[in-house]
């Protein structure tokens, strides 16, 4: 695959470790034809050296024509494999094409690529492998109904306790891997709910993860794609895997391939 | 008959059938989604195993006079159920099944276009 050749320089404010790696934007999208557009613009402005890339999850409107005109890569997946299989994706595009770097961004505006940089600097100190852009690190206007608030609570306890480290959002899609994360994940990503079982899973192979505090913007258009029932079964469903997971046997550290 | 005896034996079966579930899933034979219907069979069976009476309350709230015929009633409404889901399942994968193919031929007589003297 030939990949077209960024031509605007980099901006000034950029980090020059930052400047210095492959940095791809990955942004899994399905139906976000009014919004795709504005974060593919904004990732830009923000650092003009990230090439964007959309995971189109078999949309049925024009989120992948949106996204191409507004000068991102797309790959179309030919029916919805749902959130896990479209960072999967992403992660692969990104293991391929040979990043240094994949920062995940939702396709719904509701993450500030603003604040990538903050995301990207505990990979370029080399203190993690994952980092995690946390809601509840204290820069929180983020106030989630009370039902969501316990179940984001009780995950955070449980996965705090399997991972031996304080873990306060692990339902945040706003992260990026550096390249053994991406190696790992590319190759062995959790179905559904993702986010959660990711966290144990990185933590079984001996990979770091990071949390850094970040602003969550108000969704805009659209509701959140987890209503009540499906909570239930949501809770449900994580909490059988990471029981089921602790009972896996995983193999030692992944080395970084090549 | 001697109800003590046989909610062992049920209660033994609803375990092995639990374990078996969570064996299937640890090796990833099975995925959770599907594990859960799964799972839900292994408790009701474990619970109308240990609770004798339950079967009773049930049968009276349907009225239904013999007790066991409750059991059957439930056991083959939730095996019809399960039978339906399979096919909407079945169903799903054919369609995606179709598209993969589509997709597959499409790109192949593009790439036969493609080629230099083709």
């Amino acid at each position: 695959m030939q990949r077209e050749q960024i031509a605007a320089p980099s901006s000034p404010k950029v980090d020059s470790r930052i400047a210095a790696l492959r940095r791809l934007a990955l942004i899994p999208a399905f139906n976000e034809e009014d919004s795709i557009a504005g974060v593919i613009a904004e990732i830009r402005a923000a650092d003009p050296g990230f090439e964007a890339v959309v995971i189109d999850d078999g949309s049925k409107d024009r989120t992948a024509q949106v996204a191409e005109a507004a000068g991102a890569h797309v790959v179309r997946h030919p029916y919805n494999l749902g959130i896990g299989g479209a960072v999967q994706t992403g992660l692969q595009y990104a293991r391929d094409h040979d990043f240094d770097v994949a920062v995940q961004v939702d396709g719904d505006a509701q993450h500030d690529p603003l604040e990538i940089p903050k995301i990207l600097a505990p990979i370029i100190e080399g203190k993690a492998d994952l980092v995690v852009g946390s809601r509840f690190l204290g820069e929180g206007e983020y106030e989630p109904p009370v039902s969501r608030l316990l179940g984001i609570r009780l995950l955070a306890r449980i996965v705090s306790m399997l991972v031996r480290q304080r873990v306060t959002d692990t339902t945040s899609g706003f992260r990026a891997s550096n390249r053994r994360a991406i190696a790992l994940f590319a190759s062995d990503y959790p179905h559904d709910y993702p986010e959660v079982e990711a966290i144990v899973l990185l933590f079984r192979h001996r990979l770091k993860l990071v949390e850094v505090p970040v602003h969550m913007r108000l969704r805009g258009a659209g509701e959140s794609s987890i209503t009540f029932w499906r909570s239930g079964y949501y809770m449900f469903k994580v909490l059988l895997a990471l029981f089921v997971g602790l009972f896996r046997r995983y193999p030692t550290p992944l080395e970084d391939h090549e | 008959m001697t109800p003590f005896r046989v909610s062992i034996v049920a209660a033994i079966a609803a375990l092995l059938l639990l374990f078996a579930i969570f064996e299937l899933i640890r090796s990833r034979r099975l995925q959770e989604r599907y594990a859960m219907l799964w799972l839900l069979t292994g408790i009701v069976i474990l619970i109308l195993g240990l609770w004798r009476g339950l079967l009773s309350t049930i049968a009276d709230a349907v009225g239904i006079a013999y007790p066991p015929s409750a059991l059957f009633v439930l056991a083959a409404l939730f095996i019809l159920l399960l039978l339906l889901h399979y096919s909407t399942v079945i169903s799903a994968l054919a369609d995606q099944n179709r598209i993969l193919a589509q997709r597959l031929a499409l790109l192949e007589s593009r790439l036969e276009e493609e080629r230099p003297g083709g």
